[in-house]
């Protein structure tokens, strides 16, 4: 199973979603995942792939590509410097 | 000043899932303490509890529903949900700034801070669940409670231990009576009987261990008594502007009338005479009862040695000679110490007893106490017409609230 396989089946898992609801290109907001639920489907990666995903990175996660790129990148151990800087000034996922 | 009546009952107990069931069991003198089943309790020195058997959560939640939801939070909302049905109230949109949510809790959401702690220590977690908080904190419930039934008015949490459903109805009941709200769900919850809480619960020394016979563990005002039982459930009550009630043609259980709170600034454990005693007198005093008018009272009545001897001399204190007059049961005996829920549930006992003229007894009485001399209506149910009621909530901490309700008429 490849990452993207593993994302999908992870967020259909955590958003209590039928098989198949869940396509590569989904966006947050088509599948109904608000901000909690990002921050929950986060946890269970990190637990999943036994990794911290920084919170900067965390926080710009909208959608399934943006998540499967992520985390391709930081399983690679590549420099995710680019993504860091793109996430700086990005709006705070959690809110209060 | 508006009137203030109750309009609809909701209680999800040991004892019962719903009012009727409730009130039956009361009615038959019947205990809902067992083994406990939640957990393998064999390691504690206290194995029971007033547990809610049978209960399986999926059965009433949907799966994303429940993962935000403690046991604490489930049983509010079920509760509520009963509640709102027996009132027969549709809140309009434009109403809803008028109708609030008011729930007491002691402990919050034990279960899951519980499952958190196993994780972090136990079990050496760097991180932890990200609905740890939402679902741990006192006011989840109310949260919860006022998403399902759209109330936008005045909300909070209270959390007086004991005392918390009695300070959470009483702060709804003036809500309505000052004008800040027409329509209040009251009441409490909890969810204790966790590995953690029992062990905390256990070191204190005030719970009966009920060795051979769960059932007849709790014996409150009985010379045998040896400590309290922690139960677990919920209760709700809608609470609502008698103009309103009226306008929609509600059936109406009680009426609301009185509320005393005052704190002993004694001692952290240990309760007062003067604290209780002024609490039952500020009651009185608001609805413009005169001690003499009391036929009934739902006793804190935990079943330890000192709770029930002292309540006593603070009935005395107050009632002097219709002390021996009135009636007064702890229901305790049979739903157990249910904690911040447990003022909510004895006023649903309570305003049962009014609406339908019997009084639930005191279960598992075995032989009168001499520091404990009133009538506590030993293990029978009995009919009677219940005018004027006082359910007593005197909490650790010595932070105590007093509610009163009458027939309405």
């Amino acid at each position: 199973m490849n990452v993207e396989e593993k994302v999908i089946e992870i967020i259909t898992r955590e958003q209590h979603l039928a098989p198949g609801a869940v396509k590569p290109d989904s966006t947050f907001a088509e599948l109904g995942i608000d901000s909690l639920d990002g921050v929950n489907i986060l946890f269970a990666l990190e637990e999943e792939f036994k990794i911290d995903i920084p919170d900067n990175i965390a926080q710009n996660m909208k959608s399934v590509r943006q998540v499967t790129d992520s985390l391709t990148r930081v399983l690679e151990g590549k420099d995710i410097s680019d993504l860091v800087a793109m996430a700086k000034g990005g709006a705070q996922a959690a809110g209060n | 000043m508006r009137r203030v009546v109750i309009t609809g009952l909701g209680v999800f107990v040991s004892i019962g899932k719903d009012v009727e069931t409730f009130f039956s069991n009361l009615m038959k003198a019947q205990s809902g303490v067992h083994r406990i089943k939640q957990f393998d309790p064999s390691a504690l020195s206290v194995q029971i509890g007033a547990e809610i058997a049978e209960y399986n959560p999926a059965d009433y939640f949907p799966p994303k529903r429940l993962d935000l939801l403690d046991r604490f939070t489930q049983f509010a909302l079920l509760s509520a949900q009963e509640a709102m049905r027996s009132s027969g109230l549709e809140v309009k949109a434009e109403e809803r700034p008028r109708f609030g949510v008011v729930l007491g809790s002691g402990m919050g959401g034990a279960q899951a801070l519980d499952d958190g702690y196993l994780n972090l220590y136990a079990r050496q977690a760097t991180r932890l669940h990200p609905f740890t908080i939402p679902k741990i904190m006192h006011n989840a419930p109310v949260s919860q409670v006022c998403m399902e039934y759209g109330a936008q008015g005045p909300s909070f949490a209270t959390a007086t231990a004991c005392s918390s459903s009695g300070h959470a109805i009483g702060e709804a009941y003036h809500l309505i009576k000052f004008g800040l709200a027409d329509i209040m769900l009251a009441g409490g919850t909890d969810a204790p009987i966790t590995y953690g809480m029992m062990r905390s619960w256990e070191s204190v020394r005030v719970l009966a261990s009920g060795n051979g016979d769960p059932r007849r563990a709790c014996r409150p005002f009985s010379r045998d008594r040896e400590g309290m039982v922690i139960g677990e459930g919920a209760a709700t009550l809608v609470l609502e502007d008698l103009d309103h009630a009226r306008r929609r043609g509600a059936k109406i259980y009680a009426e609301m009338s009185g509320f005393g709170m005052t704190s002993d600034a004694g001692h952290i454990t240990q309760p007062t005479i003067d604290g209780p005693a002024r609490a039952i007198r500020m009651a009185l005093q608001e609805a413009g009862v005169n001690p003499e008018e009391v036929d009934y009272i739902n006793a804190h009545g935990t079943g330890t040695r000192l709770n029930d001897a002292t309540e006593t001399s603070i009935v005395k204190e107050v009632f002097r000679e219709h002390a021996r007059r009135l009636c007064m049961s702890s229901t305790k005996s049979m739903h157990g110490h249910v904690m911040g829920a447990t003022g909510a549930v004895e006023l649903a006992a309570t305003v049962l007893a009014i609406q339908r003229g019997a009084v639930p007894p005191t279960a598992n009485f075995t032989e009168p106490d001499p520091e404990c001399d009133l009538d506590i209506v030993p293990n029978e149910a009995r009919s009677m017409r219940v005018r004027i009621a006082l359910s007593n909530s005197f909490a650790f901490g010595g932070l105590n609230a007093v509610l009163l309700v009458r027939r309405f008429e």
